[in-house]
């Protein structure tokens, strides 16, 4: 089966890539860019560890075919932090051990970065809500709640 | 061991410092199990039995061989014969030989140059089955019609006439039930049974193996024991231990389903058919039909309590099924399933049984959710008919220090008396409930593990500390490391780094099981920091010209010991550190052992729920967990045991379970079937660390990963009898089991 060739914007720069057209984002994501911070947990976009954002939306990526991905914006955990500097949400994960094995950590962050660019103060109900797409087996969420409502707090302090 | 902690101030522990590992986990840089890749790697894929029970006549490959891109086949005929006991078992459970046991089973693997190629090519493999009848639930398993899994798999325990499908059978206890159960004023009998639930790691199993023709290889896999997994896969394709070399990434998640191996020896014997490194990544719904989840358990409990609440006598015959293989905890539950209570006349029988499910594994506590289930849910219906409160009559048969346990010894310092005691004081106790809530309360315990550890501590050249352990590190254990090495050394936390070592690299270690990382590798940490700090006296002391014991160790610094000692200005760390190479060469410690003194955790939690009297569906409105960790050494990880234990046994109460159709197939192997709790089903997760600490860690210390899993599923169940007012004793209770219940109650 002939390859199809994509050009794409991954985190601010421009990539190419041959892929599959059965291949998924996640699949050239990880494969082809060599990005491997989105992960697949289940592959069937329940569980979210893929999640990246596409032209600005929150997708699992395994759910979008790498071919889709032709001439759009994608953004994944590789793109949260700036320089050296990390994304409040990154830095209130560390500080309240919001994470425990880290597997769905890069999906979460994206996901409730998400979350805040649409709804700087959403209560806890909506954060469990918006946040239901992404399983933490490790967790039982609850550092995970506290962790993005203080970096909310903190965003909308700093703005 | 003596214990250290009580008279010794922390200057490191019970803080909560950020996790060493924190930036490459946040930053998606951390590398799991599929993150890994080689050059010239291929893609490997496995065929699975799409039956629960049937003949494997023939496999031919001939097509898939003659694909493009295709490398190699391989069936159980690529693996060595002759193997014995568990290893045949795991022999048997990664390829099957001559029948498939499971829905799932692994028949054949195909590596080729790509995924899609790998998958595509298992299509053109020829597969020839003989059905036959099969059986997955364990009673029907124990039948006298049931089909026979495997003859010849029960060892000595098991009786004269029980059925093949039996393979291990016990009985334990002491006094006079009869006489028991003839001193209660109450006593019920009850049966109970809970479903299998999956461990429900996030990441899929995942592996790279390199295996050569001269029987050396490599392999790099997401894995709680890199040890084991070298043990399990020497065994399997007949190689010297030392000659394959583990790596273990980051792990996403294990729970005790990551501690044996499904992928890792397939992969390598791709790899020695094809000369080329061979990478295996699972998906979700090979995970959930071939790794290996928890047993399901049928269970007659039956227990005595006199009108003031002691309870007189306690029996119970649990039979579980672990799969196709022996192996089902049904040791841990009889040993566990009345450990909380002081009962004189006590008796516990139980059956390791077969069927055809996938071969049971590990999973947080295994064997004591499911007793606790049972007894725990029994106790509070005592408690209901004689009008006691829950909290009190537990007290009032709590175990303590002294008692001799159901299973046998006598116990050394525990904390359950602290746990309900905590319990009962917390506001959420008293906190009125509305129509249709319910609360329900209930206690558990694990009784933890030690295991063969070993760890070494170097020191660098600026007097930082590298300590190097076995155990992965699968939910903060290296900052928990780091804090035992920072207050043994008396330096920074940020001056530690721990790292998680190759199997080439330190001698055996157990996985990261049994509650025992922060145990049992940080006793390791602690000794071998005490032999370097002693290393390090030395080279003061003869720096100064003065015996090694004339010098004392104290925050960082060799001091001489007293005034006799002689007048020195104190040495650092590092002002040794930067002397060593020419003072007698670089300074380490190292500590082996299997250390025994791992203390048992008790823990008692409240739940309070909402039934939906529409649906059946239940809504988690407040939930506490209290329980003992001897000394929390980074308290935030500690309560992060707590939660996640608690919500996974959540899960397990209302929603979890495997679905068998009639045909013996899994129907729910993907994540939205097989439903673990998301973020809105829950609230907050209150905790209360109690400390009684374990005098058999220099600090302290108990593993406190497991027993969080064990009182949920009597809580829930409890709470929804409080709420509905029936008893339920099948788990899980999802909306339509409850919903049933309901309108039965009219």
């Amino acid at each position: 089966m002939s390859k199809i060739h994509v050009t794409t914007t991954v985190n601010g720069d421009e990539v190419e890539y041959l892929c599959d057209p059965r291949e998924t984002l996640l699949d050239c994501l990880r494969d082809r860019v060599g990005l491997t911070g989105a992960k697949e947990g289940c592959g069937t976009g329940d569980c979210g560890a893929c999640s990246v954002t596409l032209d600005g939306r929150l997708v699992c990526s395994c759910l979008v075919l790498g071919a889709e991905a032709e001439g759009k914006e994608v953004t994944t955990i590789e793109g949260m932090a700036t320089g050296d500097t990390l994304h409040p949400l990154q830095r209130k994960f560390i500080e309240h051990a919001a994470l425990q094995c880290g597997i769905c950590t890069p999906g979460i962050l994206v996901a409730a970065k998400a979350l805040l660019e649409k709804n700087p103060d959403p209560t806890e109900t909506e954060m469990r809500y918006w946040l239901a797409g992404n399983l933490c087996r490790c967790t039982g969420y609850d550092k995970i709640i506290r962790a993005v409502m203080d970096a909310a707090q903190e965003m909308r302090e700093a703005s | 061991m003596a214990l250290d902690s009580d008279t010794q101030k922390f200057k490191y522990i019970g803080t909560r410092p950020d996790r060493p590992d924190g930036l490459d986990k946040v930053t998606g840089r951390a590398r799991f199990g599929a993150d890994f890749s080689m050059p010239g790697m291929l893609h490997g894929a496995i065929l699975r039995s799409p039956h629960a029970h049937a003949k494997i006549l023939k496999i031919d490959a001939t097509k898939a061989l003659a694909l493009n891109g295709v490398k190699a086949v391989v069936t159980r005929a690529d693996f060595p014969t002759g193997l014995t006991g568990e290893d045949w078992n795991i022999q048997e459970n990664v390829m099957a030989g001559e029948k498939a046991l499971y829905d799932g089973h692994a028949v054949a693997a195909v590596a080729a140059t790509s995924q899609l190629i790998a998958r595509d090519a298992l299509k053109l493999i020829e597969v020839e089955y003989e059905v036959l009848r099969h059986v997955t639930d364990v009673d029907e398993a124990m039948a006298d019609d049931a089909p026979v899994i495997r003859e010849g798999a029960a060892d000595y325990s098991v009786p004269e006439g029980m059925h093949p499908n039996i393979v291990r059978y016990m009985e334990s206890g002491r006094g006079d039930l009869e006489a028991g159960f003839a001193a209660a004023d109450l006593v019920l009998e009850q049966s109970y049974k809970t479903e299998a639930a999956h461990q429900g790691y996030i990441e899929p199993h995942a592996c790279v193996g390199q295996l050569g023709a001269d029987g050396k290889g490599e392999l790099w896999c997401c894995t709680q024991g890199h040890w084991f997994v070298r043990q399990m896969c020497t065994a399997v394709l007949g190689l010297e231990a030392t000659q394959l070399r583990v790596t273990p990434s980051e792990i996403g998640g294990g729970f005790g389903g990551k501690t044996t191996v499904f992928i890792d020896p397939v992969a390598l014997a791709l790899s020695r058919k094809a000369n080329r490194p061979v990478k295996i990544v699972m998906s979700r719904s090979e995970v959930l039909r071939a790794s290996g989840p928890t047993s399901s358990a049928s269970m007659d409990i039956k227990m005595g309590m006199t009108r003031d609440g002691k309870i007189t006598a306690a029996s119970g015959t649990f039979r579980m099924q672990g799969g196709a293989f022996p192996g089902a905890p049904v040791d841990v539950t009889t040993m566990l399933a009345f450990a909380n209570y002081d009962i004189a006349d006590v008796h516990h029988i139980g059956f390791d049984v077969m069927t055809n499910r996938p071969k049971q594994a590990a999973y947080r506590a295994p064997g004591a959710p499911m007793g606790a289930f049972a007894v725990e849910s029994m106790l509070d219906e005592l408690c209901r008919q004689l009008r006691l409160d829950p909290i009190d009559t537990r007290l009032k048969n709590a175990v303590k220090e002294g008692t001799r346990a159901t299973f046998g010894p006598k116990f050394p310092p525990v904390g359950l008396i602290e746990t309900l005691e905590a319990a009962k004081a917390h506001p959420q106790y008293n906190t009125p409930l509305g129509p249709n809530q319910g609360r329900g309360v209930a206690s558990g315990y694990w009784m933890n593990w030690g295991g063969e550890t070993s760890a070494s501590v170097a020191i660098g050249e600026d007097g930082t500390v590298q300590v190097s352990i076995g155990t992965p590190d699968i939910g903060g254990s290296r900052a928990s490391m780091a804090l035992m090495a920072a207050e043994a050394f008396g330096v920074p936390y940020d001056n530690v780094r721990v790292n998680i070592a190759d199997t080439g690299t330190l001698g055996i270690n157990e996985p990261t099981h049994g509650s025992r990382a922060t145990f049992a590798s940080g006793l390791a940490t602690v000794e071998a920091a005490k032999e370097a700090i002693g290393k390090l006296c030395k080279r003061a002391a003869d720096k100064w010209g003065i015996d090694a014991e004339a010098v004392t160790w104290e925050d960082g610094f060799a001091k001489p010991s007293g005034p006799n000692a002689g007048e020195f200005p104190p040495l650092s760390i590092a002002e040794i550190a930067a002397e060593m190479g020419s003072t007698g060469g670089p300074i380490s410690g190292h500590f082996e052992s299997s250390p025994d003194g791992f203390g048992g955790s008790f823990g008692t939690h409240i739940v309070d729920l909402e039934v939906d009297p529409e649906t059946g569906r239940s809504t988690i409105l407040r939930y506490l967990v209290v329980q003992d960790a001897g000394k929390a050494i980074h308290p935030a990880y500690v309560e992060g045991q707590f939660q996640g234990g608690a919500v996974q046994g959540i899960g397990w109460a209302l929603n979890e379970e495997y679905i068998y159709g009639a045909d013996g197939r899994l129907q729910n192997p993907i994540f939205l079937d097989y439903r673990v709790p998301v973020a809105s089903d829950l609230p907050m997760i209150d905790t209360i660390i109690v400390e009684v600490p374990n005098p058999g860690h220099p600090y302290g210390v108990r593993g406190v990963g497991e027993t969080g899993i064990t009182p949920p599923l009597p809580a829930v169940a409890n709470a929804v009898r409080d709420a509905i007012g029936v008893r339920m004793t099948q788990l899980p209770l999802t909306p339509p089991r409850v919903l049933a219940a309901i309108k039965g109650r009219g």
